[in-house]
């Protein structure tokens, strides 16, 4: 009886867990791995056959977004790698840590698709993370008991009971707009073989990296490619950020510049119809309103993702935007529904202050693998009373300590104006470092004397460190002067940053 | 949640926006990002930079300065533009008072938003003169 045997290895049957997590991609792993070290009881299920997540499919031309710098000025097994590989999940054991850059061929720092996997399956063997494959999550309920609240999974196996519940499922779901004739266009999670559009003139609905990556990777095939959605395209580079379109997906532009067979238009589509010899798409220009029609073979709607929530907004779940993304605390609980939390790229959702417009880089790996170690330390401490360390700091080293962090910090400088490193001063505790915690509860907290270091970019090429001091309830910023190398340990920043410490931690300057 | 669609049917009611026909009105919308904020959230922080431009699509915001509340604001109106436009942090927090709607422009492209679309210049202008006006009524 194979079959009965492999029932039998698979973990967490259904039952009574206090934690359960659902999803096995990246945000899944890393929060199990967390909540393992925490020593929290907790089951993992994942409709997938294996670990991965998105990565076991996408992206379509099977090369990362993302990059990792294998010979980075750093030991790969140190915390200060991690600023520049983006795509290995974080542990504690060395041996576990910067794992990406083991699997890359050398073509490119930024790895395939099946390299990311690779990435991915080894950190979950060899940190044994345990997940039942193949249990798909249907609908939930609630149950309020005397000792709280309950949510109840129904799955392809059976019923699980949780009180936490994390939700780590992607924003997985294909999200095509409604105009007439949308049925004539296929997702671009249906493209097809590149070879398949050779010679075809192809319209692309939307223009964001996924529109962009489809663009790029067939301009050798199709006979002629437009894009259009309503705003203008930007890419990374105009906005000195990660939104936009990636500078790898820039080629289209070129052409489109050149006169080169690709068209890119600010237009909202009105509607698709067939008409002899292909698909005719009617348009209408943002700029003045006329309208534009094209004839094409194909119509790709490269028009993003939602979270595939299921039934949690019945059960109160706020979401919000296009993508659906639930509503959310500064620790990626549901702001509606105590109890569910997110982890991965939902935790995007958690948008916090989005200085000069730039957001969290939490939609991406190198951005929500700290989330899940946050979140991790927030639910151990409040549904365990599990306390992390919260170690001592000298009023001599405090200075150098926050300027190292500034200049190497990963988390810092991977979520920008995000997260930050945190210290408290008061009378009785001393100087204690908190951690790494979101910065949007530092500065809505109420809490002892604080100072909060972050680094920030202000849209317009500049990268800076800030720090934020609660003083008696009242925050202030100040932001330091960018350095043309990133470099803040020097006498300058000190200085600065000497003067600003000595309002909370008398002394500090004179170290 | 609201699609693109959507947010473009709300603000074709909102007098900011009176002036937009219907293909701006999706370009301004997709310019726009939804945000929500459960009640109790704050939305701007007094004397903090990098802050954006709101518009209410539902619920009601507090204008609260020094802990001093000032203003309540509803559907359809506006906050945040003035820092934005004095390149200054705000000066005072907007807290959600229920949970709140909105639809947010980031600082850094508000000033080439309003060159391009004039007469939401116009009504931002007007809705400005409103507040100067009533704020000079009070003090006199």
């Amino acid at each position: 009886m194979p079959d009965a045997i492999l029932e039998a290895d698979r973990p967490f049957p259904p039952g009574d867990y206090p934690v359960l997590v659902v999803g096995s991609g990246p945000g899944g792993l890393q929060t199990s791995y967390y909540l393992g070290r925490a020593g929290i009881a907790h089951a993992v299920i994942s409709a997938d056959a294996g670990p991965g997540g998105m990565f076991r499919r996408w992206p379509f031309f099977q090369r990362l977004l993302s990059w990792t710098k294998p010979y980075a000025p750093a030991d790969r097994q140190s915390r200060a790698f991690e600023r520049w590989d983006w795509n290995s999940l974080i542990a504690v054991e060395p041996e576990l840590r910067g794992l990406q850059a083991e699997f890359m061929d050398g073509s490119s720092d930024f790895p395939s698709r099946p390299e990311m996997e690779a990435n991915l399956g080894a950190f979950a063997d060899r940190a044994g993370i345990a997940v039942r494959y193949g249990c798909t999550w249907d609908s939930t309920r609630r149950e309020e008991g005397p000792d709280g609240t309950r949510f109840v999974l129904m799955t392809s196996d059976g019923e699980y009971r949780c009180r936490h519940l994390i939700l780590a499922v992607g924003i997985a779901e294909p999200y095509s707009p409604s105009p007439p004739g949308i049925e004539l266009a296929v997702h671009y999670a249906d493209t097809r073989a590149a070879e398949t559009y050779a010679g075809k003139r192809l319209f692309i609905l939307g223009k964001q990296n996924s529109g962009f990556e489809l663009a790029s990777g067939l301009l050798q095939w199709a006979s002629r490619i437009t894009l259009a959605s309503p705003s203008p395209a930007k890419t990374s580079i105009e906005t000195r950020s990660l939104v936009g379109v990636r500078a790898r997906y820039v080629q289209p532009f070129e052409d489109s510049a050149l006169g080169g067979g690709v068209d890119i238009l600010a237009a909202a589509i009105e509607g698709i119809v067939k008409v002899p010899g292909g698909l005719r798409v009617d348009l209408k220009r943002s700029d003045n309103g006329l309208p534009v029609s094209l004839e094409a073979d194909e119509v790709i709607a490269a028009t993003g993702f939602t979270c595939p929530l299921r039934d949690l907004p019945a059960l109160g779940v706020a979401t919000f935007g296009q993508s659906r993304l639930p509503a959310q605390t500064a620790f990626w609980e549901s702001a509606t529904v105590p109890g569910i939390h997110f982890a991965g790229t939902i935790t995007s959702g958690a948008s916090g202050l989005k200085k000069h417009g730039i957001p969290s880089y939490s939609g991406a790996v190198q951005g929500h693998r700290y989330n899940a170690r946050i979140l991790v330390e927030r639910l151990a401490e409040t549904g365990f009373g599990i306390v992390h360390e919260q170690p001592a700091i000298a009023l001599d080293d405090l200075r150098d300590y926050l300027l190292a962090e500034a200049t190497h910090g990963p988390e810092l400088w991977h979520q920008k104006a995000y997260l930050a490193r945190v210290v408290t001063v008061s009378p009785d505790d001393g100087i204690r470092d908190r951690g790494i915690l979101p910065l949007a509860h530092v500065l809505d907290s109420d809490g002892p004397d604080a100072v909060a270091m972050t680094v920030e970019a202000d849209g317009q090429g500049a990268i800076y460190p800030v720090v934020y001091v609660r003083r008696a309830g009242k925050v202030e910023e100040h932001a330091l002067e960018p350095h043309p190398l990133n470099d803040y340990e020097g006498s300058l920043y000190r200085r600065s940053l000497g003067a600003i410490l000595d309002l909370v931690a008398p002394g500090a300057s004179a170290a | 949640m609201a699609t693109r669609d959507e947010i473009a049917d709300a603000i074709a009611g909102m007098s900011l926006f009176a002036d937009l026909a219907a293909p701006q009105l999706m370009g301004v919308a997709s310019r726009f990002e939804e945000a929500f904020f459960p009640e109790g959230a704050k939305v701007l922080r007094q004397g903090i930079s990098g802050s954006a431009f709101y518009v209410i699509m539902d619920g009601e915001a507090a204008v609260v300065v020094d802990g001093e509340r000032r203003a309540v604001l509803g559907r359809g109106e506006f906050f945040g533009e003035v820092s934005i436009l004095l390149g200054e942090p705000p000066t005072a927090d907007v807290i959600a008072t229920r949970p709140l709607r909105c639809i947010v422009l980031a600082g850094t492209v508000i000033e080439p938003f309003l060159v391009e679309h004039p007469t939401v210049m116009f009504r931002m202008l007007q809705a400005q003169a409103r507040r100067l006006r009533n704020a000079n009524r009070l003090r006199s």
